[in-house]
């Protein structure tokens, strides 16, 4: 990791985000929720209880939470205790996406434990008839000239001040927090939280809950995405030994057991009994392009600067379209959840949802109830990379549980259900256009971008009226499919989707984008970690290089002449530097490639330099990732996001797409949908540069964009030929060989 | 599955079962469901990810696919039980020295196929390693860091 000195570091530039924030400057989760007991509680015991709306995914967010408490209330982190996430107690934070955690519940929680720990000096203050600013304080122990007088556990387990008391007022934005040349905690690879009992087998994610009285369920699934059910004989299942029900409502099928074997068994029992018709509704994958481009779509401008003056010195423009595939967050686990229907009314559900309190909203909706009258609880799950199954398998559960009232009923999909039916990442086809001066700089730019919508949550259809984004929801009806609610587009002023990062992160005089979000959806898409930003930079970066290579130019150079914000250019001269930029690669099959991105164009900056050999397949030897996000509250947990971020990138790059034919989804399991293995994952060096006064940015996401573009460009460099198509397997190589003649 | 039942004997971390379920129920659900082992984690139930290993008389197999007749008097390790009491196994304070994890859903089957792998090879090298954990898979990206830590359990094991 690099430290950088507090006095050189670059000014922040005039786009770097603040924390999120309100009025007045109030971070804007504790605008959402104001009261400090939401937030946390400190107990008699020694340990202090925090809340936070953000859930585990993977990705280390607990721990690094866990640090900001424990350095604004001066406790060692081991007395944190964070609590798992629901909609009874804990606050609503929206959802743990788009790599917002750490400046959104960071932010809130790093307010709410200062005031806290104010309030726990007060009351001292209170006791003891000294001021609260002669106080220190060390692991809860508030000392006075040296001397220990009491410490925050006595003062919680006092009856006046206890229960919550003390912390049962509002947020105040007067109280300041820690300055950061203060941190001992924060910004140090405090080991996960969460590890220890996944290195020891512990029952840790919501397929491990044991619950009084549960029982297992399956969902059989139709066959094709369109497909509906025309016949079934279900009473040979339902009468079959610790069988406990088959629910069949429209074309939406399911069995429940006592024991899970009997379940999966009984499952595959129906679904031979089953019979289904199965309209032909995909597009035909070879010409995937040509469906993009074509499909109806609504057209908007989602960026753009006008210099008509600079566009005009262009002498000549370059041009290029690029493809994505559909890509499948394809967790490791497949998605699973529990519901009862309790006895008193109360509908209660256990979930790895990315957003607990917008999927209550969308069961209240679709189930028409009353939203006090439904529980969430978050457990955790395997890493989810956006959103997949967890909330469809949340509503098959509650749908299950029905026949089994009082009863907790455990939904686990198989594997061939996520694959097959999680919504996938979009495709996307990028069409650039540059304008070079006389001098070989950029003076315009065009981007056109095609692809279905990025954002299918089920919260999107949870307002009156909406239709339900759950999966079950559209297979209700008997007799027909619904169709699938057709998935949004994040607003660029939440980041984008499928403009993510589509506008260059160079200073490009003249530019104009254009979004063609498609309006029909034959495969359902949502949001995949990076969303638009993995077409768009590959895009980019690959046309950099491209453009680079007209002007006779180093890439590196040619970037670098391009870029003003002094934070950009010190990532990219480091991952030159680092990578070996400019040395000789060694080998005729081998090129060295290289990839930059400012995520979402405010977030986190990253380059990466790509070392591959391609002989009958792309193996990728070596990445150089170099990441600034600012303050790194956990070095070691952003560096891990990092590799593991450049490493899946790695697989989609060289390997990932999901295949279909007109009617199936034909990538159904890990055959079908490979992904890189241990022998074949590059050495990844990550470099994290540590700016302790710049405000945190989400690490998870920003690795993608620029370690598919440097693999791409390290491919072409070993080939001498441009890919356009990802992946970059041999077959999208050979096609590319064959239409260039080369 | 036949719903015949009848009951199979078999060793689990040391301790005998008599496990009341039909013959051809995969192990991996007598183990989470009859017995209460949640460490051993479903992934696909098609013996291709590995997140399912366990070890039976010493060889890291998938436990989706294997049948609990085929383990009748056998010796089944989960991940529960490598190392022994009071003397956890190299790999767990190697796992958690190298933060070697994300979402470590994957991580139990790795354990296993690492035990395996150092039981067999202790001086296993980086090759070695990759190698046999191809039959695990990891969605995360925490391939090198799991690595570095199969690696270091070696060393310390030496």
């Amino acid at each position: 990791m690099t430290q950088i000195d507090r006095q050189a570091q670059p000014a922040n530039p005039p786009a770097s985000p603040a924390e999120p924030t309100g009025p007045a400057g109030i971070p804007a989760s504790l605008v959402a929720n104001p009261g400090l007991s939401r937030w946390l509680r400190v107990d008699p015991d020694g340990t202090v209880a925090v809340r936070t709306g953000k859930v585990e995914i993977g990705q280390g967010i607990l721990t690094a939470l866990a640090q900001i408490a424990a350095e604004e209330l001066d406790v060692d982190p081991a007395r944190i205790r964070m609590v798992p996430a629901d909609t009874a107690d804990g606050p609503d934070e929206g959802l743990t996406a788009g790599s917002m955690s750490i400046q959104r519940s960071g932010a809130a929680l790093r307010h709410a434990c200062a005031q806290a720990r104010a309030l726990l000096l007060d009351t001292a203050a209170r006791r003891l008839g000294v001021p609260a600013d002669r106080f220190t304080v060390s692991d809860g122990a508030i000392a006075l000239d040296g001397a220990v007088r009491t410490d925050y556990w006595t003062l919680a387990g006092d009856a006046e001040v206890g229960a919550g008391g003390l912390f049962d007022v509002e947020f105040d934005p007067a109280v300041p927090a820690k300055s950061p040349a203060d941190y001992r905690v924060v910004g140090t690879a405090l080991p996960r939280l969460d590890i220890p009992d996944k290195v020891s087998g512990r029952p840790r994610f919501v397929s491990d809950l044991t619950l009084p009285g549960l029982v297992y369920g399956r969902v059989v699934r139709p066959p094709s995405p369109a497909a509906w059910l025309s016949t079934v004989d279900a009473d040979p299942v339902r009468s079959r030994p610790g069988v406990l029900a088959v629910v069949c409502q429209g074309s939406f099928l399911g069995v429940l057991a006592e024991r899970e074997a009997v379940a999966v068994t009984a499952a595959a029992a129906l679904r031979e009994a089953a019979r289904w018709e199965t309209p032909a509704t995909l597009p035909d994958q070879t010409g995937l392009t040509d469906f993009l481009t074509s499909a109806p779509s609504e057209t908007a401008v989602t960026g753009e600067r006008v210099d008509a003056a600079a566009a005009a010195r262009a002498v000549r423009t370059v041009s290029a379209t690029y493809h994505k595939p559909f890509l499948a967050h394809a967790s490791i686990g497949p998605s699973c959840a529990v519901a009862c229907w309790r006895d008193d009314g109360v509908l209660a559900v256990w979930t790895h949802s990315q957003g607990i309190f917008g999927l209550r909203a969308a069961l209240a909706r679709v189930l028409d109830l009353p939203a006090e009258r439904i529980v969430l609880h978050h457990a955790e799950g395997p890493g989810s990379y956006g959103h997949n199954g967890a909330d469809d398998a949340a509503f098959d559960a509650v749908l299950l549980a029905r026949a089994v009232p009082g009863r907790p009923v455990m939904v686990q999909w198989s594997r061939q259900d996520e694959h097959a039916w999680e919504p996938y990442g979009p495709a996307a086809t990028v069409r650039l256009s540059a304008g070079l001066d006389a001098d070989d700089r950029v003076v315009s730019w065009r981007a056109d971008v095609w692809s279905n919508g990025h954002s299918n949550r089920p919260s999107r259809g949870a307002a009156p009226g909406a239709v339900s984004r759950l999966l079950a929801a559209g297979l209700l009806t008997p007799g027909r499919r619904d169709p699938t609610p057709v998935a949004a587009d994040v607003p660029m002023a939440s980041g984008g989707g499928t403009g993510r990062n589509a506008i260059p992160c160079y200073d490009f005089a003249d530019y104009r984008l254009v979004s063609h979000v498609l309006t029909v959806m034959p495969l359902r898409t949502s949001s995949l970690r990076a969303l638009g930003a993995t077409a768009n930079v590959f895009a980019i970066e690959s046309f950099m290089d491209e453009l680079a290579a007209a002007a006779g130019v180093d890439p590196v150079e040619f970037r670098l002449a391009h870029l003003v914000d002094p934070r950009s250019a010190a990532v990219v001269q480091a991952a030159a530097r680092l990578g070996g930029w400019g040395s000789p690669v060694g080998g005729d099959s081998r090129g060295r490639g290289f990839g930059f991105a400012r995520y979402k164009n405010t977030g986190a900056y990253c380059a990466v330099v790509a070392e591959v050999e391609a002989t009958h397949e792309v193996r990728v030897r070596r990445l150089t990732v170099v990441a600034d996000v600012g303050l790194a509250v956990n070095p070691d947990g952003v560096a891990n996001q990092f590799e593991g971020g450049a490493i899946q990138a790695t697989s989609w790059a060289v390997r990932e797409q999901v295949r279909f034919d007109r009617t199936r989804i034909t990538s159904e399991d890990w055959e079908t949908y490979p992904i890189l293995r241990f022998s074949e994952v590059p050495a990844v060096d990550v470099e994290v540069i540590q700016r302790l006064d710049e405000p945190s940015l989400g690490a998870g996401e920003a690795a993608a964009g620029p370690t598919v573009a440097a693999i791409a460009n390290a491919v072409a460099a070993a080939l001498g030929v441009r890919i356009r198509d990802l992946p970059l397997t041999p077959e999208n190589i050979l096609a590319t060989l064959d239409r260039t003649g080369t | 599955m036949t719903d015949s039942v009848a009951l199979t004997a078999l060793t689990v971390n040391g301790v005998e079962h008599k496990v009341d379920a039909a013959a051809d129920t995969p192990l991996l659900y007598v183990l989470r469901d009859h017995l209460g082992l949640k460490g051993t984690r479903f992934g696909c139930g098609l013996g291709q990810c590995g997140a399912c290993h366990v070890l039976v008389d010493g060889r890291a197999v998938t436990s989706c696919d294997l049948p609990l007749w085929a383990t009748a008097g056998r010796s089944v390790t989960t991940v529960e039980g490598l190392g022994a009491a009071g003397a956890p196994h190299p790999l767990r304070q190697a796992f958690t020295d190298e933060q070697a994890a994300q979402c470590g859903y994957c991580l139990s089957g790795i354990l296993v196929t690492a035990a395996a792998l150092l039981a067999d090879n202790p001086g296993a090298g980086e090759d070695e390693v990759r190698a046999a954990l191809d039959r695990n898979l990891c969605r995360c990206g925490s391939h090198n860091r799991i690595v570095r830590a199969v690696l270091r359990a070696g060393e310390a094991a030496r």
